[in-house]
């Protein structure tokens, strides 16, 4: 018996909406929960990134000092990263705000919106960096699913190619937007 | 023109496939009359081209320069590569320029799904970017009653300029700036509720490829460009 696959994903800067995508493949779940351990994910209790990890699925754009830390340690200990969605192939709406200075951004939010306890956060919170970014911008990536979210169909067509051991062709499979 | 050349057959090849053209036709004329698929971008069947975007640009036998098809007229014994792996990289790098240098952001667009530029990335097989995003400042001009301008989604094809000023006769659109700094104005930048030239007939909005000019009150994806333009020329030439 061969062993099963080790999967990964991670949710960034995004609204989890590709992980909604990737529960919608419904049925075909049990398909793929048979052939793979998942070993760190929102969907799971695990709280360190594991070593040797063989593909980690990753929604959302790189937006605070701690997603890059997170994603050079995902890159480093992952065979095959996937960019799943807008957000982690193009920084798509939290990218949005880049044009917006930070301390700008945080004041008119924390301070000039709020109605109860005025100020940003300091402390607990990771720091918001300049520009948020797409994966690619910070570390290599194997393949790019863009879509907001992409189609359930395709996230499952992707697993199943990347688990039978192949890389699917995806350049015009997906388009950007929903 | 004398009026003997009017019907003049020249003959030449693209991507191989011998090809015939009449006096005055374009290589994309030719390549798409004869089911060759050049991609354009800026081109607008009824409206002059300009060969603003380069798209469409081709490689002609013994002219070490790109030409863009749309506005290169075919020739007489010219050998026309209008598809090879160096172009089809060119093409996804233009779209790559596009979609980096202003902010297309698909998943918020009135345009999604009825866009020229989203299409054409998923057509060439850009399915991300290879270089940093710009995040350039553009201005949204909401100042008329019933259209928007949005300049964060505006790919400088120039086709509202084009009809304003040919169709419509306003020339109410103008470029502004060069390169990186071009934006779109009308008329001498005061604003599009205070032109005193547009219309309001709405034709730069149905022919933008984007969601750069759109209707106002569009939520995402609901901003659907019925082509009139066609029918438009076809009942002026019938009148005339």
């Amino acid at each position: 018996m061969t062993s099963k696959a080790r999967v990964a994903t991670l949710w960034l800067d995004a609204c989890s909406g590709c992980h909604m995508s990737l529960l919608d493949i419904d049925e075909r779940l049990l398909d793929i929960a048979g052939k793979i351990n998942l070993i760190y994910s929102p969907l799971v209790d695990a709280k360190e990134f594991p070593e040797d990890v063989d593909v980690t699925l990753i929604e959302g754009a790189i937006a605070t000092d701690e997603d890059i830390e997170k994603v050079k340690i995902v890159r480093a200990r992952t065979k095959l990263l996937v960019a799943l969605g807008d957000c982690a192939v193009t920084g798509n709406v939290p990218s949005m705000r880049n044009n917006i200075p930070v301390d700008e951004l945080l004041r008119v939010g924390y301070v000039e919106n709020a109605t109860d306890h005025p100020g940003a956060p300091t402390c607990e919170v990771p720091k918001l960096e300049a520009k948020v970014i797409p994966l690619q911008e910070l570390v290599p990536v194997d393949l790019f699913i863009p879509g907001c979210p992409p189609p359930a169909d395709l996230i499952y067509f992707v697993l199943s190619e990347v688990l039978a051991g192949r890389t699917p062709e995806l350049a015009t499979q997906s388009h950007f937007g929903n | 023109m004398p009026e003997q050349n009017q019907y003049q057959v020249k003959t030449l090849k693209i991507d191989g496939k011998e090809v015939a053209a009449a006096e005055h036709q374009t290589i994309l004329e030719v390549a798409r009359e004869n089911g060759i698929d050049i991609p354009t971008l800026c081109h607008f069947d009824g409206l002059p081209s300009v060969g603003a975007c380069r798209m469409c640009v081709v490689e002609v036998k013994g002219n070490n320069k790109l030409l863009p098809a749309c506005i290169t007229q075919a020739q007489e014994g010219m050998e026309v590569t209008a598809h090879s792996a160096e172009l089809a990289e060119y093409r996804k790098l233009i779209v790559e320029l596009l979609l980096t240098e202003r902010n297309h952001i698909c998943a918020v667009c009135v345009s999604a799904g009825h866009c020229e530029l989203q299409a054409m990335a998923q057509k060439l097989g850009v399915n991300h970017v290879t270089l940093p995003y710009l995040h350039i400042k553009c201005t949204i001009d909401g100042s008329h009653k019933r259209f928007v301008s949005d300049g964060n989604r505006c790919i400088l094809c120039g086709r509202c300029v084009r009809v304003c000023s040919e169709v419509e006769g306003a020339h109410t659109w103008d470029v502004t700036g060069r390169g990186i700094n071009s934006r779109m104005i009308t008329d001498l930048g005061e604003g599009w509720g205070h032109s005193e030239t547009c219309t309001s007939c709405g034709k730069c909005v149905s022919v933008c490829p984007v969601g750069a000019l759109v209707e106002k009150g569009r939520s995402v994806s609901e901003m659907t460009k019925p082509n009139f333009l066609p029918y438009l020329l076809q009942m002026r030439e019938e009148a005339q």
